[in-house]
């Protein structure tokens, strides 16, 4: 029996299609001698060169690369709080209702969390800018790292921390040398994942920037409104690339983690 | 009970006497449980226990899934608190104090070996804690790694050696701090039966060698009866007995004790002043000595003739050879070397002493001289190990012996259980050694055989 039937083709070509031809479009046309859009000139990397040296651009993906890396590493340190209170703890009145809140905000529509954030951060009185931006992308960002995270924690072996501490660790030390080592493929993964959410995020930074800070998603989403420009296609294909490397670096690297845990457990059984 | 005195009592601790030191009034325990009770919510694991264990033990908590066995180990190593009561380690009460403040180390059930670790650094983890000099630390590990035979792997991960050797690893690593009591939680558990063996031996050695009292718990007697010098049998959050494996085995304290550790049949019958009523039942043996292997070879041995044979010999073959002989000769004995004599313990025709147990009606009653003669007219059960009990065709010469028949055998290689139903429809079990290849077995299935034991075989116990 052949793998791929015509109608298996047929309908994986299409899908395909669908999700990645306008990307390849876009990338295609970052490429494009010509300063129009829409009529290919020949192969050039001018825009390229032309982007390195416009001030603006890089002024935002710095500020974007900024915001990423500190909302993604906060978040790292709260959901990875969260996440082994939540699977630790054991069974205390209210989990439930605690673990439910913690997962909400991945089905919340952006709209709403930024909406709502801009009212806290007027109500507080807080100068919006990188900070507030910081504050919010740790809020959404925060709920996927929790869930990563806890997913490998629920598979981690207690005895291992118990060991531990009979072993003469402080609960705090049984944290940092045993099971941050153990879980590290996971925490790094839910880093990343933060991290290239945070350099997508066009709505909710819209909502909670201020005039000194503009993301890069802004900035193409405000430049586009006047007129698609070349410059536009060779940055969102470096952002393009970006997150790519980010999303295969994260799955990986969990990947190589379970496969490692898959290993352990085999070696195990081979040998009990 | 005859056999409760196997070893010599003594208040010496002189090394060439018995290590016992429960024994001796002065001697101070090194843990004390006083009034400890856990519960778990309304379940409760461990019941107002008190027991002390003494130092260079080796100790086994023993008893089903959910007896509290593991409850008590983990109170030990301070990871469960006791609800009521205190625990006390060297005379220091460990209320509050935390597992890495105790003098305790715990090996488990799983190892919790690190695995980003290697092996030597597992082994480290704990002298690294103490903040000793990293030659100090080196040179204790080298220690441990020889004591355990795992120089060879030391730069290893856990992941990367065999489960016996992640069993020394484990060993190794709760041993390095040289706790004054280890723990080990299940230690032999996931090993396959012949490294749990090799294994059990090992851990004696270590024991002795280290001098560091064990704690071991375990679900598997055979384990406990082999590495411990006192075991404590768990039902429910309490101790039902402790002590020496032969004492538990031999001299057990209830039924519970007795069903638990090893195989056995237990009767229940009425005890009454033992009057010679065994003779009225006594019919004189047919065979003078218990010997239903030669009496089976016998007819083995004997010529098989038939009409039709005997009909040709004598129209044809009596010209020839003479007339036929009514009585033909027997075939050659077989070797005296291959008659193994049925191994009926001690047979007494009739014992003068002890209790009668009146337990079926039909069934003369079962004689035991091992227990108190004022036990007359209570209620007790008879616990009869297997092994104690002789099976054979011919009815034996021995203080009890009931007949029956063979329902089941269970062959184990070196010895087989015969299952015989009674004609009351009770199963008494009886064990015996293999020592002449299967083929030859002269007992089996729905043969009519007798089972007999002597009259201290079983235990007697109260109800």
């Amino acid at each position: 029996m052949r793998r791929f039937s015509w109608f298996n083709a047929t309908s994986l070509t299409l899908g395909f299609a669908f999700l990645y031809l306008p990307m390849v479009i876009l990338v295609i046309y970052s490429f494009n001698a010509s300063k129009l859009v829409t009529v290919w000139a020949g192969f050039s990397t001018r825009w390229y060169g032309e982007l390195i040296r416009n001030e603006e651009f890089l002024d935002a993906a710095w500020v974007t690369l900024k915001v990423a890396f500190f909302s993604s590493t906060l978040a790292t340190i709260l959901g990875t709080m969260a996440a082994y209170v939540l699977v630790r703890a054991g069974r205390f009145s209210g989990r439930t209702l605690f673990s439910g809140m913690i997962y909400a905000p991945l089905v919340m529509p952006e709209v709403i969390t930024g909406l709502s954030l801009l009212l806290l951060f007027i109500g507080i009185g807080l100068d919006r800018g990188v900070l507030t931006i910081v504050l919010a992308h740790t809020t959404f960002s925060m709920c996927y790292v929790s869930v990563v995270v806890s997913s490998r924690l629920t598979s981690f072996d207690r005895s291992l921390e118990e060991a531990a501490l009979d072993l003469g660790c402080s609960p705090f030390d049984a944290f940092r040398l045993v099971t941050l080592p153990i879980i590290a493929p996971a925490v790094i993964s839910g880093w990343l994942l933060a991290f290239t959410l945070s350099l997508d995020d066009l709505v909710i930074a819209s909502f909670t920037t201020g005039p000194s800070a503009t993301t890069l998603p802004i900035k193409i989403f405000s430049a586009v409104r006047l007129g698609v420009s070349p410059e536009i296609n060779a940055l969102s294909t470096i952002m393009i690339g970006i997150v790519t490397v980010g999303v295969i670096t994260a799955s990986l690297i969990s990947k190589r983690a379970a496969v490692a845990q898959a290993r352990d457990e085999q070696a195990a059984a081979r040998t009990t | 009970m005859a056999e409760t005195a196997q070893k010599p009592k003594t208040k010496s601790t002189a090394p060439d006497q018995a290590f016992e030191p429960w024994e001796d009034p002065n001697a101070k325990p090194l843990i004390e449980f006083r009034g400890v009770t856990k519960r778990f919510g309304d379940f409760t694991a461990i019941d107002d226990l008190t027991q002390d264990i003494y130092e260079r033990e080796f100790f086994a908590l023993l008893g089903p899934s959910g007896c509290g066995k593991t409850t008590m180990m983990r109170m030990l190593a301070g990871f469960d608190m006791p609800t009521a009561g205190e625990i006390l380690i060297a005379g220091q009460d460990m209320a509050g104090i935390p597992p890495n403040k105790r003098p305790v180390n715990m090996m488990f059930q799983s190892y919790a070996l690190f695995p980003h670790l290697s092996i030597w650094d597992n082994i480290a983890f704990g002298l690294k804690r103490e903040g000793r000099g990293s030659d100090a630390i080196a040179e204790r590990v080298e220690e441990m790694l020889r004591l355990t035979r795992l120089e060879r792997f030391a730069r290893r991960k856990p992941h990367q050696i065999s489960g016996g050797q992640r069993q020394r690893v484990a060993l190794a690593r709760s041993l390095a701090k040289a706790p004054k009591l280890l723990l080990l939680d299940e230690p032999l558990g996931a090993l396959d039966k012949k490294l749990r063996q090799d294994t059990q031996f090992e851990l004696m050695d270590i024991q002795e060698k280290t001098g560091t009292t064990f704690v071991i718990v375990t679900h598997d007697q055979e384990e406990a009866m082999t590495v411990a010098s006192r075991v404590a049998v768990m039902d429910e959050g309490r101790i039902v007995q402790v002590a020496t494996p032969a004492v538990i085995y031999e001299a057990p304290a209830t039924t519970y004790v007795a069903d638990f550790i090893g195989d056995v049949t237990l009767i229940a019958g009425e005890a009454k002043a033992h009057e010679s009523v065994v003779e009225e039942v006594v019919p004189e043996p047919e065979v003078a000595a218990p010997e239903p292997l030669v009496a089976a070879a016998e007819g083995e041995r004997a010529p098989q003739p038939n009409a039709l044979g005997e009909w040709l010999h004598d129209r044809l073959l009596t010209r020839v050879l003479g007339p036929r002989k009514a009585a033909p000769k027997l075939l050659p004995a077989p070797e005296v070397a291959a008659v193994v004599e049925a191994p009926v313990a001690a047979p007494k025709a009739a014992p003068t002493e002890g209790l009668a147990i009146h337990w079926a009606a039909g069934q003369p009653p079962l004689v035991a001289a091992n227990a108190p003669p004022d036990w007359a007219g209570k209620r007790v059960t008879l616990a009869l190990r297997p092994e104690k009990v002789a099976i054979s065709k011919a009815r034996p010469e021995a203080a009890n012996a009931l007949q029956g028949k063979v329902i089941d055998i269970a062959y184990l290689g070196n010895i087989s259980t015969y299952h015989v139903e009674l004609a009351n429809g009770s199963m008494i079990k009886a064990q015996m050694a293999n020592t002449r290849r299967i083929s030859r077995r002269d007992i089996t299935w729905e043969d009519d055989v007798w089972v007999s034991f002597s009259d201290t075989a079983a235990a007697v116990l109260e109800e």
